[in-house]
Protein backbone atom coordinates (compact mmCIF):
# COMPACT_ATOMS: atom_id res chain seq x y z
CA UNK A 1 0.00 0.00 0.00
CA UNK A 2 2.52 2.04 1.08
CA UNK A 3 5.75 3.35 -1.20
CA UNK A 4 8.59 3.70 0.67
CA UNK A 5 11.53 5.97 -0.84
CA UNK A 6 14.62 8.24 0.07
CA UNK A 7 14.02 11.95 0.52
CA UNK A 8 15.61 13.50 -2.72
CA UNK A 9 15.93 16.69 -1.83
CA UNK A 10 15.37 19.14 1.15
CA UNK A 11 14.98 22.81 0.62
CA UNK A 12 14.55 25.61 3.71
CA UNK A 13 11.64 27.56 2.51
CA UNK A 14 11.50 29.64 5.63
CA UNK A 15 12.67 29.58 8.96
CA UNK A 16 10.17 27.26 10.00
CA UNK A 17 9.09 25.61 6.91
CA UNK A 18 11.10 22.76 4.89
CA UNK A 19 10.24 20.84 1.33
CA UNK A 20 10.94 17.49 1.25
CA UNK A 21 11.00 16.02 -2.73
CA UNK A 22 10.57 12.03 -3.26
CA UNK A 23 9.78 10.12 -6.20
CA UNK A 24 6.56 9.24 -6.22
CA UNK A 25 5.07 8.13 -9.64
CA UNK A 26 1.22 8.51 -9.42
CA UNK A 27 -0.67 10.76 -11.31
CA UNK A 28 -1.83 13.46 -7.96
CA UNK A 29 -3.77 16.75 -8.89
CA UNK A 30 -3.37 20.03 -6.89
CA UNK A 31 -5.32 20.23 -3.83
CA UNK A 32 -4.85 16.48 -3.43
CA UNK A 33 -2.70 15.21 -0.28
CA UNK A 34 -0.61 12.02 1.12
CA UNK A 35 -0.09 10.61 4.31
CA UNK A 36 3.43 11.03 4.66
CA UNK A 37 5.38 8.34 7.23
CA UNK A 38 7.84 9.09 8.66
CA UNK A 39 9.25 6.00 10.30
CA UNK A 40 9.49 5.58 14.07
CA UNK A 41 8.04 9.29 14.37
CA UNK A 42 4.24 9.50 12.80
CA UNK A 43 2.35 9.23 9.73
CA UNK A 44 1.15 13.21 8.77
CA UNK A 45 -1.69 14.13 6.21
CA UNK A 46 0.41 16.63 3.98
CA UNK A 47 -0.57 18.26 0.75
CA UNK A 48 1.02 18.27 -1.77
CA UNK A 49 3.46 21.39 -2.55
CA UNK A 50 4.49 19.57 -5.81
CA UNK A 51 1.94 17.64 -7.86
CA UNK A 52 3.93 17.27 -11.54
CA UNK A 53 6.07 14.28 -12.77
CA UNK A 54 7.56 11.83 -10.81
CA UNK A 55 9.11 13.88 -8.35
CA UNK A 56 6.64 15.04 -5.92
CA UNK A 57 6.86 17.10 -2.59
CA UNK A 58 5.39 18.60 0.80
CA UNK A 59 6.36 21.49 2.59
CA UNK A 60 5.82 21.11 6.23
CA UNK A 61 5.67 23.81 8.33
CA UNK A 62 6.90 23.24 12.12
CA UNK A 63 4.37 22.73 14.69
CA UNK A 64 3.95 19.76 16.51
CA UNK A 65 6.72 17.22 17.80
CA UNK A 66 7.01 15.20 14.09
CA UNK A 67 6.93 18.65 11.94
CA UNK A 68 9.58 19.77 14.18
CA UNK A 69 11.63 16.76 13.91
CA UNK A 70 11.09 16.41 9.88
CA UNK A 71 12.83 20.50 9.83
CA UNK A 72 16.29 18.40 9.44
CA UNK A 73 15.37 15.50 7.88
CA UNK A 74 18.71 13.98 5.96
CA UNK A 75 18.42 13.67 2.26
CA UNK A 76 18.39 9.94 1.68
CA UNK A 77 15.87 9.12 4.65
CA UNK A 78 13.63 7.01 4.01
CA UNK A 79 10.06 7.89 3.78
CA UNK A 80 6.17 6.09 3.70
CA UNK A 81 3.74 7.98 0.64
CA UNK A 82 0.71 6.48 0.09
CA UNK A 83 -2.12 8.65 -1.87
CA UNK A 84 -2.61 10.70 -3.26
CA UNK A 85 -6.22 10.93 -1.60
CA UNK A 86 -8.35 13.74 -1.76
CA UNK A 87 -10.13 15.94 -4.08
CA UNK A 88 -8.40 19.20 -6.43
CA UNK A 89 -9.01 22.73 -7.06
CA UNK A 90 -11.01 23.13 -10.33
CA UNK A 91 -8.59 24.54 -12.42
CA UNK A 92 -10.94 25.89 -15.11
CA UNK A 93 -11.38 29.70 -13.32
CA UNK A 94 -9.80 32.55 -15.72
CA UNK A 95 -9.12 35.09 -12.70
CA UNK A 96 -8.37 33.70 -9.54
CA UNK A 97 -7.57 35.45 -6.27
CA UNK A 98 -5.25 32.97 -3.83
CA UNK A 99 -5.17 33.96 -0.73
CA UNK A 100 -2.62 31.79 1.67
CA UNK A 101 -1.67 32.59 5.47
CA UNK A 102 1.15 30.77 6.80
CA UNK A 103 1.60 27.60 5.28
CA UNK A 104 -1.44 27.59 3.11
CA UNK A 105 0.65 29.00 0.00
CA UNK A 106 2.01 24.82 -0.11
CA UNK A 107 -1.17 23.84 -1.26
CA UNK A 108 -1.90 26.50 -3.58
CA UNK A 109 1.28 27.21 -5.58
CA UNK A 110 1.16 23.94 -7.34
CA UNK A 111 -2.77 25.10 -8.33
CA UNK A 112 -1.40 28.28 -9.67
CA UNK A 113 1.14 27.36 -11.24
CA UNK A 114 -0.83 25.20 -13.51
CA UNK A 115 -3.41 27.07 -14.02
CA UNK A 116 -1.15 30.41 -14.67
CA UNK A 117 0.51 27.58 -17.55
CA UNK A 118 -3.32 27.49 -18.85
CA UNK A 119 -3.21 31.21 -19.01
CA UNK A 120 -5.56 32.12 -15.90
CA UNK A 121 -4.65 35.36 -14.25
CA UNK A 122 -3.48 35.42 -11.10
CA UNK A 123 -3.84 37.83 -8.13
CA UNK A 124 -2.15 36.18 -4.69
CA UNK A 125 -2.46 37.83 -1.22
CA UNK A 126 -0.02 36.15 1.04
CA UNK A 127 -0.04 36.52 4.91
CA UNK A 128 2.69 35.49 7.40
CA UNK A 129 3.55 36.83 10.83
CA UNK A 130 7.06 37.97 9.57
CA UNK A 131 8.38 39.01 6.14
CA UNK A 132 11.03 35.95 6.13
CA UNK A 133 8.07 33.67 6.78
CA UNK A 134 5.80 34.61 3.32
CA UNK A 135 5.87 31.07 1.65
CA UNK A 136 6.63 30.32 -2.14
CA UNK A 137 6.90 34.43 -2.65
CA UNK A 138 9.38 34.24 -5.30
CA UNK A 139 7.29 30.84 -6.82
CA UNK A 140 4.11 32.89 -7.38
CA UNK A 141 6.34 35.85 -8.81
CA UNK A 142 7.47 33.62 -11.23
CA UNK A 143 4.45 32.59 -12.25
CA UNK A 144 3.28 35.67 -13.51
CA UNK A 145 1.34 36.61 -10.91
CA UNK A 146 0.31 40.07 -9.23
CA UNK A 147 1.51 38.93 -5.21
CA UNK A 148 0.48 41.76 -2.24
CA UNK A 149 1.92 40.96 0.93
CA UNK A 150 0.83 41.18 4.58
CA UNK A 151 2.55 40.69 7.73
CA UNK A 152 1.71 40.93 11.21
CA UNK A 153 4.85 42.74 12.67
CA UNK A 154 4.48 45.19 9.43
CA UNK A 155 7.88 43.39 8.08
CA UNK A 156 6.86 43.58 4.68
CA UNK A 157 3.55 44.87 2.81
CA UNK A 158 0.86 45.47 5.11
CA UNK A 159 0.63 45.69 8.29
CA UNK A 160 -2.31 43.66 9.54
CA UNK A 161 -3.61 40.21 8.11
CA UNK A 162 -4.13 39.13 4.79
CA UNK A 163 -7.73 39.12 4.90
CA UNK A 164 -7.84 42.93 4.71
CA UNK A 165 -5.89 43.22 1.94
CA UNK A 166 -8.24 40.26 -0.03
CA UNK A 167 -11.20 42.26 0.88
CA UNK A 168 -9.17 45.50 -0.85
CA UNK A 169 -8.42 43.38 -4.27
CA UNK A 170 -12.28 41.62 -4.34
CA UNK A 171 -13.11 45.29 -4.29
CA UNK A 172 -10.68 46.59 -6.98
CA UNK A 173 -11.02 43.42 -9.22
CA UNK A 174 -12.84 40.93 -11.21
CA UNK A 175 -12.52 37.13 -10.18
CA UNK A 176 -14.14 34.20 -11.05
CA UNK A 177 -12.62 32.52 -8.22
CA UNK A 178 -11.30 32.37 -5.09
CA UNK A 179 -8.95 29.93 -3.72
CA UNK A 180 -7.88 29.96 -0.18
CA UNK A 181 -5.68 28.29 2.45
CA UNK A 182 -4.78 29.13 6.01
CA UNK A 183 -5.67 29.10 9.38
CA UNK A 184 -9.18 28.23 9.62
CA UNK A 185 -9.98 31.41 11.26
CA UNK A 186 -8.71 33.61 7.80
CA UNK A 187 -10.28 31.10 5.37
CA UNK A 188 -13.66 31.83 7.20
CA UNK A 189 -12.92 35.47 7.43
CA UNK A 190 -12.27 35.37 3.63
CA UNK A 191 -15.33 33.12 2.99
CA UNK A 192 -17.55 35.70 4.37
CA UNK A 193 -15.90 38.26 2.75
CA UNK A 194 -16.26 37.27 -0.99
CA UNK A 195 -19.18 35.72 -0.90
CA UNK A 196 -21.38 38.93 -0.47
CA UNK A 197 -19.30 40.46 -3.77
CA UNK A 198 -20.62 36.75 -5.56
CA UNK A 199 -17.46 35.16 -6.33
CA UNK A 200 -17.20 31.55 -5.14
CA UNK A 201 -14.53 30.39 -2.68
CA UNK A 202 -12.88 27.24 -2.73
CA UNK A 203 -10.47 26.45 1.09
CA UNK A 204 -8.49 23.56 1.79
CA UNK A 205 -9.09 22.56 5.03
CA UNK A 206 -7.31 20.29 7.15
CA UNK A 207 -8.06 18.20 10.15
CA UNK A 208 -6.57 15.48 12.38
CA UNK A 209 -6.04 12.31 10.20
CA UNK A 210 -5.94 8.64 10.60
CA UNK A 211 -7.01 6.01 8.18
CA UNK A 212 -7.49 8.53 5.32
CA UNK A 213 -9.85 6.13 3.93
CA UNK A 214 -13.40 7.56 4.86
CA UNK A 215 -13.48 5.17 7.90
CA UNK A 216 -12.71 6.39 11.03
CA UNK A 217 -14.11 9.57 11.59
CA UNK A 218 -10.96 11.28 12.74
CA UNK A 219 -10.99 14.00 10.37
CA UNK A 220 -15.07 14.33 10.84
CA UNK A 221 -16.06 17.92 9.77
CA UNK A 222 -20.06 18.38 10.38
CA UNK A 223 -21.27 15.64 8.06
CA UNK A 224 -18.25 15.61 5.61
CA UNK A 225 -14.65 14.33 5.75
CA UNK A 226 -12.25 15.86 5.05
CA UNK A 227 -10.13 12.60 3.41
CA UNK A 228 -12.81 11.29 0.91
CA UNK A 229 -14.91 14.51 0.47
CA UNK A 230 -12.53 16.96 0.77
CA UNK A 231 -9.61 18.79 1.36
CA UNK A 232 -11.14 21.18 -1.18
CA UNK A 233 -14.15 22.04 -0.58
CA UNK A 234 -16.41 25.44 -1.94
CA UNK A 235 -17.21 27.52 1.18
CA UNK A 236 -20.92 27.62 0.43
CA UNK A 237 -20.73 23.61 2.44
CA UNK A 238 -18.30 24.90 4.81
CA UNK A 239 -20.20 28.11 6.13
CA UNK A 240 -23.05 26.32 7.17
CA UNK A 241 -20.78 24.26 9.33
CA UNK A 242 -21.22 24.83 13.01
CA UNK A 243 -17.55 23.65 13.52
CA UNK A 244 -15.87 25.55 10.52
CA UNK A 245 -14.02 28.46 11.94
CA UNK A 246 -14.34 27.39 15.11
CA UNK A 247 -13.35 24.14 16.47
CA UNK A 248 -11.53 20.69 15.23
CA UNK A 249 -10.99 17.54 16.89
CA UNK A 250 -8.22 16.42 18.75
CA UNK A 251 -6.80 12.78 18.13
CA UNK A 252 -8.99 11.55 20.65
CA UNK A 253 -12.25 13.18 18.90
CA UNK A 254 -12.62 15.48 21.82
CA UNK A 255 -13.71 18.66 19.58
CA UNK A 256 -11.27 22.19 20.57
CA UNK A 257 -11.84 25.44 19.58
CA UNK A 258 -9.15 27.54 17.55
CA UNK A 259 -6.92 28.88 19.15
CA UNK A 260 -7.45 26.58 22.11
CA UNK A 261 -4.50 25.79 24.18
CA UNK B 1 -48.09 -2.72 -8.55
CA UNK B 2 -44.74 -3.22 -6.00
CA UNK B 3 -43.66 -6.50 -6.23
CA UNK B 4 -43.44 -8.40 -3.05
CA UNK B 5 -39.70 -8.19 -1.62
CA UNK B 6 -38.70 -10.23 1.67
CA UNK B 7 -39.28 -7.94 5.02
CA UNK B 8 -35.88 -6.85 6.55
CA UNK B 9 -36.92 -5.98 9.80
CA UNK B 10 -35.72 -8.00 12.34
CA UNK B 11 -35.33 -7.71 17.08
CA UNK B 12 -32.79 -8.50 18.81
CA UNK B 13 -34.91 -8.99 22.17
CA UNK B 14 -36.63 -6.63 22.44
CA UNK B 15 -34.80 -4.19 20.12
CA UNK B 16 -36.80 -3.60 16.80
CA UNK B 17 -34.53 -2.51 13.88
CA UNK B 18 -35.75 -1.90 10.32
CA UNK B 19 -33.56 -3.68 9.04
CA UNK B 20 -30.33 -6.14 9.58
CA UNK B 21 -27.78 -4.48 8.83
CA UNK B 22 -25.71 -2.26 11.49
CA UNK B 23 -23.25 0.86 11.36
CA UNK B 24 -19.91 -1.60 13.34
CA UNK B 25 -18.21 -0.06 16.29
CA UNK B 26 -15.15 1.98 14.66
CA UNK B 27 -16.68 2.81 11.67
CA UNK B 28 -18.11 6.51 11.00
CA UNK B 29 -18.89 6.56 14.63
CA UNK B 30 -16.60 9.10 16.70
CA UNK B 31 -19.07 12.34 15.62
CA UNK B 32 -22.78 12.18 15.83
CA UNK B 33 -23.56 13.85 12.64
CA UNK B 34 -21.64 11.10 11.17
CA UNK B 35 -24.03 8.23 13.32
CA UNK B 36 -26.60 10.42 12.07
CA UNK B 37 -25.13 10.03 8.13
CA UNK B 38 -25.21 6.78 8.74
CA UNK B 39 -28.84 6.53 9.65
CA UNK B 40 -29.72 8.38 7.06
CA UNK B 41 -27.78 6.45 4.25
CA UNK B 42 -30.51 3.75 5.42
CA UNK B 43 -28.47 1.44 8.06
CA UNK B 44 -30.50 -0.59 10.69
CA UNK B 45 -29.14 0.40 13.73
CA UNK B 46 -25.76 2.59 14.54
CA UNK B 47 -22.87 1.30 16.97
CA UNK B 48 -20.83 3.83 18.51
CA UNK B 49 -16.72 4.20 18.61
CA UNK B 50 -16.27 2.04 21.80
CA UNK B 51 -15.78 4.86 24.52
CA UNK B 52 -13.89 4.62 27.65
CA UNK B 53 -13.91 6.75 31.09
CA UNK B 54 -10.83 8.79 29.71
CA UNK B 55 -10.36 10.43 26.36
CA UNK B 56 -7.71 8.33 24.54
CA UNK B 57 -5.88 9.80 21.64
CA UNK B 58 -4.94 6.32 20.29
CA UNK B 59 -1.94 5.10 19.35
CA UNK B 60 0.36 7.28 16.45
CA UNK B 61 0.03 6.78 13.33
CA UNK B 62 0.46 4.56 11.36
CA UNK B 63 -2.48 2.87 12.31
CA UNK B 64 -4.01 1.56 9.29
CA UNK B 65 -2.64 -0.89 6.21
CA UNK B 66 -4.64 -1.49 3.36
CA UNK B 67 -5.09 -4.55 1.08
CA UNK B 68 -7.46 -3.58 -1.30
CA UNK B 69 -10.36 -5.71 -2.15
CA UNK B 70 -9.37 -8.10 0.59
CA UNK B 71 -9.02 -6.14 3.71
CA UNK B 72 -7.66 -3.75 6.28
CA UNK B 73 -5.58 -3.96 9.13
CA UNK B 74 -5.97 -1.54 11.60
CA UNK B 75 -4.49 -0.35 15.20
CA UNK B 76 -6.06 2.24 16.09
CA UNK B 77 -5.60 2.18 19.85
CA UNK B 78 -9.63 2.88 21.27
CA UNK B 79 -9.04 6.81 20.21
CA UNK B 80 -12.52 7.92 21.69
CA UNK B 81 -12.99 11.47 23.60
CA UNK B 82 -14.05 9.70 26.89
CA UNK B 83 -17.31 9.30 28.85
CA UNK B 84 -18.21 12.92 30.10
CA UNK B 85 -18.05 14.40 26.07
CA UNK B 86 -19.52 11.76 23.99
CA UNK B 87 -22.91 11.89 25.16
CA UNK B 88 -23.47 14.85 23.00
CA UNK B 89 -22.64 13.11 19.71
CA UNK B 90 -25.33 10.64 20.73
CA UNK B 91 -27.66 13.24 21.22
CA UNK B 92 -26.89 14.61 18.03
CA UNK B 93 -27.51 10.87 16.37
CA UNK B 94 -30.87 10.36 18.74
CA UNK B 95 -32.20 13.73 17.43
CA UNK B 96 -31.77 12.48 13.85
CA UNK B 97 -33.96 9.77 14.53
CA UNK B 98 -31.55 6.94 14.26
CA UNK B 99 -31.39 3.79 16.27
CA UNK B 100 -27.80 3.84 18.50
CA UNK B 101 -26.59 1.15 20.29
CA UNK B 102 -23.72 2.17 22.41
CA UNK B 103 -20.07 0.58 22.75
CA UNK B 104 -18.24 0.88 25.71
CA UNK B 105 -14.80 -1.10 26.87
CA UNK B 106 -12.70 -1.22 29.97
CA UNK B 107 -10.12 -2.51 31.26
CA UNK B 108 -11.97 -4.87 34.07
CA UNK B 109 -15.57 -5.77 34.81
CA UNK B 110 -15.60 -2.60 37.19
CA UNK B 111 -15.03 -0.29 34.91
CA UNK B 112 -17.08 -1.83 32.02
CA UNK B 113 -19.95 -1.98 34.35
CA UNK B 114 -19.24 2.16 35.23
CA UNK B 115 -19.50 2.76 31.62
CA UNK B 116 -21.95 0.86 31.02
CA UNK B 117 -24.65 2.48 33.40
CA UNK B 118 -23.43 6.23 31.90
CA UNK B 119 -23.67 5.33 28.37
CA UNK B 120 -27.01 3.79 29.18
CA UNK B 121 -28.20 6.81 30.38
CA UNK B 122 -27.81 8.37 27.23
CA UNK B 123 -30.37 6.49 25.42
CA UNK B 124 -29.01 4.10 23.64
CA UNK B 125 -31.43 1.40 23.14
CA UNK B 126 -29.12 -1.64 23.65
CA UNK B 127 -25.03 -1.78 24.93
CA UNK B 128 -22.59 -3.53 22.97
CA UNK B 129 -19.43 -4.58 25.08
CA UNK B 130 -15.90 -4.28 22.83
CA UNK B 131 -14.43 -7.43 24.67
CA UNK B 132 -10.86 -7.10 22.63
CA UNK B 133 -9.53 -4.41 24.40
CA UNK B 134 -6.52 -4.72 26.42
CA UNK B 135 -7.00 -6.59 29.97
CA UNK B 136 -6.01 -3.99 32.61
CA UNK B 137 -4.08 -6.82 34.52
CA UNK B 138 -2.89 -9.16 31.50
CA UNK B 139 -0.59 -7.09 29.43
CA UNK B 140 -1.51 -7.06 25.91
CA UNK B 141 -4.04 -10.21 26.29
CA UNK B 142 -7.78 -9.15 25.00
CA UNK B 143 -9.94 -8.60 28.43
CA UNK B 144 -12.81 -10.73 26.62
CA UNK B 145 -10.39 -14.04 25.87
CA UNK B 146 -11.42 -15.75 29.11
CA UNK B 147 -14.60 -17.38 29.57
CA UNK B 148 -14.74 -16.52 33.28
CA UNK B 149 -13.71 -12.98 32.14
CA UNK B 150 -16.85 -13.27 30.24
CA UNK B 151 -19.31 -13.96 32.57
CA UNK B 152 -18.14 -11.87 35.29
CA UNK B 153 -17.95 -8.59 32.98
CA UNK B 154 -21.40 -9.33 31.21
CA UNK B 155 -22.79 -9.66 35.15
CA UNK B 156 -21.89 -6.78 36.24
CA UNK B 157 -22.79 -4.48 33.62
CA UNK B 158 -26.24 -6.16 33.42
CA UNK B 159 -27.01 -5.42 37.30
CA UNK B 160 -26.77 -2.36 36.21
CA UNK B 161 -28.78 -1.47 33.34
CA UNK B 162 -32.09 -2.28 31.94
CA UNK B 163 -31.33 -2.29 28.45
CA UNK B 164 -30.13 -5.36 26.73
CA UNK B 165 -26.58 -5.76 26.80
CA UNK B 166 -24.54 -7.41 23.54
CA UNK B 167 -21.45 -8.81 23.96
CA UNK B 168 -18.92 -8.60 21.15
CA UNK B 169 -16.67 -12.16 20.76
CA UNK B 170 -13.10 -12.32 19.63
CA UNK B 171 -12.00 -14.35 17.24
CA UNK B 172 -8.74 -14.70 19.29
CA UNK B 173 -9.43 -17.19 21.45
CA UNK B 174 -9.42 -21.38 20.77
CA UNK B 175 -13.03 -21.42 21.56
CA UNK B 176 -15.23 -18.40 20.92
CA UNK B 177 -18.36 -20.58 21.86
CA UNK B 178 -17.27 -20.95 24.70
CA UNK B 179 -16.92 -17.28 25.20
CA UNK B 180 -20.14 -16.48 23.98
CA UNK B 181 -21.96 -18.95 26.35
CA UNK B 182 -20.30 -17.31 29.45
CA UNK B 183 -21.24 -14.43 28.11
CA UNK B 184 -25.25 -16.15 28.04
CA UNK B 185 -24.84 -17.52 31.49
CA UNK B 186 -24.03 -13.61 32.42
CA UNK B 187 -26.97 -12.02 30.94
CA UNK B 188 -26.12 -10.72 27.89
CA UNK B 189 -29.03 -10.64 25.55
CA UNK B 190 -27.41 -11.01 22.35
CA UNK B 191 -23.36 -11.40 21.21
CA UNK B 192 -21.80 -10.32 18.23
CA UNK B 193 -19.28 -12.18 16.81
CA UNK B 194 -16.47 -11.22 15.29
CA UNK B 195 -14.32 -8.63 16.02
CA UNK B 196 -11.16 -7.88 14.22
CA UNK B 197 -8.32 -10.75 13.47
CA UNK B 198 -5.23 -10.27 15.35
CA UNK B 199 -2.64 -9.65 12.25
CA UNK B 200 0.54 -7.99 11.13
CA UNK B 201 2.42 -6.55 8.18
CA UNK B 202 6.03 -5.68 8.25
CA UNK B 203 7.81 -3.34 5.99
CA UNK B 204 10.64 -5.06 4.59
CA UNK B 205 12.81 -2.32 3.51
CA UNK B 206 12.51 -0.73 6.51
CA UNK B 207 12.89 -3.91 8.84
CA UNK B 208 9.97 -3.12 10.78
CA UNK B 209 6.21 -3.71 10.86
CA UNK B 210 4.12 -1.45 9.50
CA UNK B 211 1.30 -0.22 12.00
CA UNK B 212 3.00 2.26 15.05
CA UNK B 213 1.64 -0.12 17.18
CA UNK B 214 2.87 -3.24 15.85
CA UNK B 215 0.34 -5.83 16.09
CA UNK B 216 -3.26 -4.97 14.89
CA UNK B 217 -7.21 -6.35 13.79
CA UNK B 218 -7.54 -7.38 10.26
CA UNK B 219 -10.87 -6.87 8.97
CA UNK B 220 -13.04 -7.03 5.53
CA UNK B 221 -13.56 -10.01 3.15
CA UNK B 222 -10.61 -12.11 4.21
CA UNK B 223 -12.09 -12.40 7.83
CA UNK B 224 -15.11 -13.33 6.01
CA UNK B 225 -14.43 -17.13 7.04
CA UNK B 226 -13.33 -16.92 10.05
CA UNK B 227 -16.09 -14.81 11.16
CA UNK B 228 -18.91 -17.44 9.72
CA UNK B 229 -17.48 -20.45 11.44
CA UNK B 230 -17.29 -18.58 14.71
CA UNK B 231 -21.18 -17.65 14.06
CA UNK B 232 -22.16 -21.02 13.43
CA UNK B 233 -20.04 -22.80 16.34
CA UNK B 234 -21.99 -19.90 18.35
CA UNK B 235 -25.41 -20.71 17.22
CA UNK B 236 -25.01 -24.00 17.82
CA UNK B 237 -23.83 -23.30 21.72
CA UNK B 238 -26.37 -20.61 22.60
CA UNK B 239 -30.05 -19.61 22.70
CA UNK B 240 -29.35 -15.65 22.39
CA UNK B 241 -29.51 -14.07 19.29
CA UNK B 242 -26.34 -13.77 17.35
CA UNK B 243 -25.27 -10.65 15.21
CA UNK B 244 -22.97 -11.80 12.55
CA UNK B 245 -19.77 -9.49 11.78
CA UNK B 246 -16.85 -9.99 9.68
CA UNK B 247 -16.13 -8.49 5.96
CA UNK B 248 -19.90 -8.44 4.79
CA UNK B 249 -20.26 -6.42 1.75
CA UNK B 250 -22.45 -8.12 -0.54
CA UNK B 251 -25.58 -9.32 -0.02
CA UNK B 252 -24.18 -13.34 -0.59
CA UNK B 253 -22.20 -12.26 2.19
CA UNK B 254 -25.14 -11.27 4.63
CA UNK B 255 -26.49 -13.82 3.55
CA UNK B 256 -24.36 -16.64 4.37
CA UNK B 257 -23.82 -14.94 8.25
CA UNK B 258 -27.55 -15.38 8.30
CA UNK B 259 -27.94 -18.84 7.76
CA UNK B 260 -24.95 -19.77 9.78
CA UNK B 261 -26.80 -18.35 12.53
CA UNK B 262 -26.72 -14.77 12.27
CA UNK B 263 -29.91 -12.46 13.23
CA UNK B 264 -28.61 -8.86 12.57
CA UNK B 265 -25.09 -8.31 10.90
CA UNK B 266 -22.69 -5.34 11.15
CA UNK B 267 -20.91 -4.19 8.34
CA UNK B 268 -17.57 -2.16 9.07
CA UNK B 269 -14.90 -2.29 6.26
CA UNK B 270 -17.32 -2.14 3.41
CA UNK B 271 -17.87 1.45 3.83
CA UNK B 272 -14.12 2.26 2.91
CA UNK B 273 -14.46 0.58 -0.16
CA UNK B 274 -18.20 1.96 -1.27
CA UNK B 275 -18.92 5.28 0.82
CA UNK B 276 -21.89 5.11 3.59
CA UNK B 277 -24.12 4.32 0.47
CA UNK B 278 -23.42 0.65 1.46
CA UNK B 279 -26.00 0.25 3.51
CA UNK B 280 -28.90 1.46 1.04
CA UNK B 281 -27.55 -0.31 -1.35
CA UNK B 282 -27.27 -3.57 0.54
CA UNK B 283 -30.73 -3.10 2.13
CA UNK B 284 -32.09 -3.36 -1.89
CA UNK B 285 -29.86 -6.42 -2.47
CA UNK B 286 -30.77 -8.73 0.47
CA UNK B 287 -34.53 -7.57 0.16
CA UNK B 288 -34.18 -8.60 -3.25
CA UNK B 289 -31.36 -11.59 -2.58
CA UNK B 290 -33.96 -13.09 0.31
CA UNK B 291 -36.72 -12.76 -2.72
CA UNK B 292 -35.10 -14.86 -5.23
CA UNK B 293 -33.72 -17.44 -2.57
CA UNK B 294 -37.70 -17.82 -1.75
CA UNK B 295 -37.58 -16.35 1.54
CA UNK B 296 -40.57 -13.91 2.69
CA UNK B 297 -38.44 -12.38 5.77
CA UNK B 298 -34.69 -12.60 7.23
CA UNK B 299 -35.86 -14.37 10.10
CA UNK B 300 -36.59 -17.50 7.95
CA UNK B 301 -33.34 -17.62 7.07
CA UNK B 302 -31.75 -17.43 10.30
CA UNK B 303 -29.72 -20.99 10.98
CA UNK B 304 -31.24 -22.44 8.26
CA UNK B 305 -27.60 -23.72 7.07
CA UNK B 306 -27.45 -26.18 10.50
CA UNK B 307 -31.15 -27.76 9.44
CA UNK B 308 -29.97 -28.80 6.02
CA UNK B 309 -26.72 -30.55 6.72
CA UNK B 310 -26.45 -33.91 6.33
Amino acid sequence: MRSVVPVTERVLETPSTVTLRFDFAPRADPGQFVMIWFPGDDELPMSLSYTEGTRKGVTIKAMGTTSQNVQNLAVGSPVGIRGPYGNRFDLAARRVLVVGGGSGSAVLAPAAELAAARGARLTVALGATHADELLFRERFDQMGARVEVATDDGSDGTKGFVTLVAERLLDSEEFDAVWTCGPEVMMEKVARAAGPRGVPVYCSVERHMKCALGMCDACALGPLHVCVDGPVFPAERLLPLEEFGRSHRDPSGRRVPFGAR
Amino acid sequence: MDSVVAELAVRIGPVALRNPLLLASGIWGESGASLAGAWQAGAGGVITKSIGERPRPGYPNPTVESYGDWGMLNAMGLPNPGMDEYPREIAVARDAGATVIGSVFGGDAAEFARLGKRMAATGVVALELNLSCPHAEGYGTEVGSEPADVEEIVRAVTREVRIPVIAKITPNSPDPAALAAAAEKGGAAAVSAINTVRALAIDVTLRRPVLAHGLGGLSGPAIKPVGLACVWQIFERVSIPVIGVGGISTADDAVEYLMAGARALEIGTAVTQGGISVFGRLATELSERLDALGFRSVDRVVGIAHETRR
